[in-house]
């Protein structure tokens, strides 16, 4: 075992020197089967999570968000009231947990850093010309300095997709080496944004093309794009990342983001996991998020569990 | 660790009564020499109820009350009017349809999400589907005047009690025949609570009688003289007894009976949900199913991966109390299948096949068998060729899509077969060449009322289902 992973992770290490290389590995991947994958998804959100179940999925789930806002109108005010929010989503309820990170635009991260100082939240910022990527490289890597010298520790980078649907998948593979060269020690967040890569087996593509190139997680979407993460895209990542451990024994994380915005949804989300990577990946280390609306319908279902009762919006926190 | 709390269905929505008579007439009568056997939940082995046993005299009433339904109501009714009571009953089905899963778990051992989201939607849809025939029968392709043939007689089995019902009942009511449908002897709960759904729509009397017994009731019923049709769904053992016993008379015979089906898996398949198909192609119904995938069939090249994804899936598969809605897998039906399966998997181990199960703790009372694969299995292995009915795969190797056909045939039955695959021109010429009376694409079990269903050679006879299962009940 050890003597295949290790040889399997070099001849993956040498695939990013090619286009060739790339283009055959990425299009030998085994396909995936839309109607098979979707009616997979749909089953497993039956699932029915109830009482200490739901309260544990809860509380995992308040842990995994990355509480993101990413307007044009954001100001220092209103993202420090957010990052105040990350670190008590209840302020009536010490036991609830802080969130797994807040998420904002470059400009706005000197001033989350400062409320989130030493707080074990961490700071995510959007970078290379987030959403659309269509800069040029050297702009898209001093943005990420930018963001990371100002104070982000995680950096939510977007894939070129013009590139990659034009079948220029070296010029998208080094791009991502780039910037995560760029990152230093910040973590690297790729985002596919599946809306924009229409079909599964590109979702699979991407994702390994992400993996290979060294992101640290990978992310289906900006949010600004009319599809966001669904079901059964996050089941085909999430099966590219449990095959790319198999295959090279680096783990990697998972982040849906943009239209979750229930606790229904967030614990399919985690059934999803748990059924097809299993519990390595259930820890915010490895699976976020990425949602804003979510976080106050997870603390009205827990307000619920704990007293029976349902609370109206007013007795929970704006952002 | 994320660990699923109980969520049992609660079986408060149902009213099981100590004990049910036959289903004769229109009402509910003791049988004649006062017979009787229980039903239990496979699950706990708990009593459900005290069941009468028809004897010869109570079946002959039975066929006696539907010939006079025939003649007198049912055979001359309009058309358009026996579709208003079957559409009456596909939504009381429909409407009820909470209580019918849980009694069909209860009484079958299937678990609530297949009793819920597959074999009731099912139901209703079969009887909505052959409502709308009722009025159409002259453009069906039977000619412009298709007669019905009398008095049905329907024997069941107790895979999917309720949904095999609607599978007889339906067509035979559409074309304007009357029956008399006999469940299997462990699940004849969910058919005596149609019988009661008959009377809530105002069924005419004798239209549908249900005679619950074991195989000498069955016998009586194919047997009787009165009779003008016989529709069997069961074992090929039994299937041939009805055949001998219909030889010569002139009773029209449908028979769908067992398979042992080939699900091809080539190498350049969508592997993850390949995995699915195979998943529910066997452990679907603990494989309680006529047409059930247990024979897979894997290109070699790539056989070593879909093992392994194999594997940790069956892995997550969740095995106990068929109330729960998180349970993936129920109770076996009965300690005899129990002991069957049983028995042929030990000839497996026995004749050189590695056996595997994924680790899974059983519930120590009711019937259970944890899901199992045999690797290495030849198509010397009689784990490859007899029908083994539960949660038992055998897997074997190909190498070539001409070799893959080959074994796939290779077999006395021909109910179904899956081919997995990416590429369009490969399914189309392996479809073409496969004996088989239901060829699946990248996908396995699935059912539609509008899709015939039945097998080539010694998996029965005649289709149901569709157009086509009009034919087993016109006189064409």
């Amino acid at each position: 075992m050890t003597a295949t992973a290790t040889s399997a992770r070099s001849d993956l290490s040498e695939l990013g020197r090619s286009e060739t290389a790339l283009r055959t590995f990425l299009h030998g991947l085994p396909g995936v089967d839309q109607v098979g994958a979707e009616q997979r998804a749909a089953q497993l959100g039956t699932r029915s999570i109830k009482t200490t179940a739901k309260a544990e999925a809860i509380d995992l789930a308040i842990r995994m968000v990355d509480l993101t806002t990413l307007e044009g109108a954001d100001t220092p005010g209103k993202v420090r009231a957010l990052a105040a929010k990350a670190l008590r989503p209840d302020p009536s309820d010490p036991s609830c947990p802080h969130v797994g990170a807040v998420c904002v635009y470059p400009a706005m991260v000197p001033h989350v850093a400062e409320v989130l100082a030493g707080s074990g939240v961490h700071l995510a910022s959007v970078a290379t010309a987030f959403p659309s990527g269509q800069a040029p490289l050297e702009i898209k890597l001093a943005d990420t300095r930018a963001a990371v010298a100002a104070g982000a520790d995680e950096i939510d980078m977007v894939i070129n997709r013009g590139a990659f649907l034009a079948g220029r998948f070296k010029e998208v593979y080094d791009e991502i080496v780039a910037t995560k060269e760029a990152c230093g020690d910040a973590h690297l967040k790729v985002i596919l944004e599946t809306g924009e890569l229409a079909t599964y087996d590109n979702v699979r593509r991407a994702s390994w093309l992400a993996m290979l190139a060294g992101g640290d997680f990978i992310k289906t979407s900006t949010g600004k794009v009319p599809v966001a993460a669904t079901l059964p895209v996050t089941l085909v990542m999430l099966e590219a990342v449990r095959d790319f451990r198999a295959a090279t024994g680096r783990q990697v994380g998972v982040k849906p983001a943009g239209g979750i915005k229930t606790t229904k949804d967030a614990i399919k989300y985690l059934v999803m996991v748990n059924e097809t990577v299993g519990p390595d990946w259930l820890d915010p280390d490895w699976f976020r998020f990425g949602a804003s609306s979510l976080l106050n319908d997870l603390l009205m279902q827990r307000t619920k569990l704990t007293t029976g009762v349902y609370a109206g919006p007013d007795y929970f926190t704006l952002d | 660790m994320f660990e699923y709390a109980p969520a049992p269905e609660s079986r408060s929505v149902v009213d099981i009564k100590p004990s049910y008579g036959l289903f004769v007439d229109g009402a509910f009568v003791d049988p004649t020499d006062g017979g009787s056997f229980k039903s239990v939940n496979p699950a706990s082995e708990e009593v459900l109820a005290e069941i009468a046993e028809a004897g010869n005299e109570d079946v002959d009433r039975a066929v006696r009350a539907a010939r006079t339904a025939y003649e007198k109501v049912w055979g001359p009714m309009p058309g358009r009017d026996r579709a208003k009571y079957l559409f009456r009953i596909a939504r009381i089905i429909q409407e009820r349809s909470r209580e019918l899963a849980v009694l069909e778990s209860l009484d079958n051992g299937k678990p609530i999400k297949e009793s819920r989201d597959v074999d009731l939607p099912l139901v209703a849809a079969h009887f909505f589907y052959y409502a709308g025939w009722a009025d159409k029968l002259p453009y069906a392709g039977f000619g412009p005047d298709p007669k019905p043939l009398g008095v049905a007689a329907q024997v069941i089995p107790w895979n999917f009690p309720l949904l095999m019902l609607a599978w007889k009942i339906a067509p035979a009511l559409a074309a304007g025949n009357t029956v008399v449908l006999k469940p299997a002897e462990t699940t004849p709960l969910t058919a005596l609570l149609f019988a009661e759904i008959c009377q809530q729509a105002d069924l005419p009397a004798g239209v549908v009688n249900i005679v619950t017994g074991a195989g000498d009731t069955g016998r009586a019923l194919v047997e009787h003289p009165g009779v003008d049709k016989v529709a069997f769904t069961g074992s090929t053992e039994v299937g041939k007894a009805i055949a001998r016993a219909v030889a010569g008379t002139r009773k029209k015979l449908t028979l769908e009976l067992g398979g042992k089906a080939a699900n091809i898996v080539f190498d350049d398949a969508p592997i993850d949900q390949a995995v699915e198909g195979i998943v529910n192609g066997i452990f679907f119904n603990q494989g309680h199913v006529c047409c059930a995938g247990s024979r897979l069939l894997v290109q070699e090249s790539v056989a070593d991966r879909v093992l392994e994804s194999l594997k940790r899936r069956m892995a997550q598969l969740r095995v106990g109390d068929p109330l729960d809605k998180n349970t993936d897998i129920g109770a076996i039906n009965s300690a005899a299948q129990l002991a069957k399966i049983r028995e042929l998997s030990e000839v497996g181990a026995a004749e050189g096949a590695e056996r595997w199960s994924p680790p899974c703790e059983l519930p120590e009372r009711g019937f259970w068998f944890a899901p199992t694969i045999f690797t290495g299995v030849t198509q010397a292995h009689r784990i490859a060729r007899e029908e083994i009915f539960g949660p038992v795969l055998s897997v074997l190797t190909f190498r070539t899509p001409a070799e893959a056909v080959e074994k796939a045939n290779n077999t006395p039955y021909g109910l179904s077969a899956g081919i997995w695959t990416d590429k369009g021109s490969r399914i189309l010429w392996t479809a073409d060449r496969l004996r088989a009376g239901v060829v699946w694409a990248n996908t396995f079990n699935k059912f539609d009322p509008t899709s015939p269903f039945g097998g080539y050679k010694e998996s029965g006879y005649g289709r149901e289902g569709g157009r086509h299962g009009l034919e087993g009940y016109l006189n064409v």
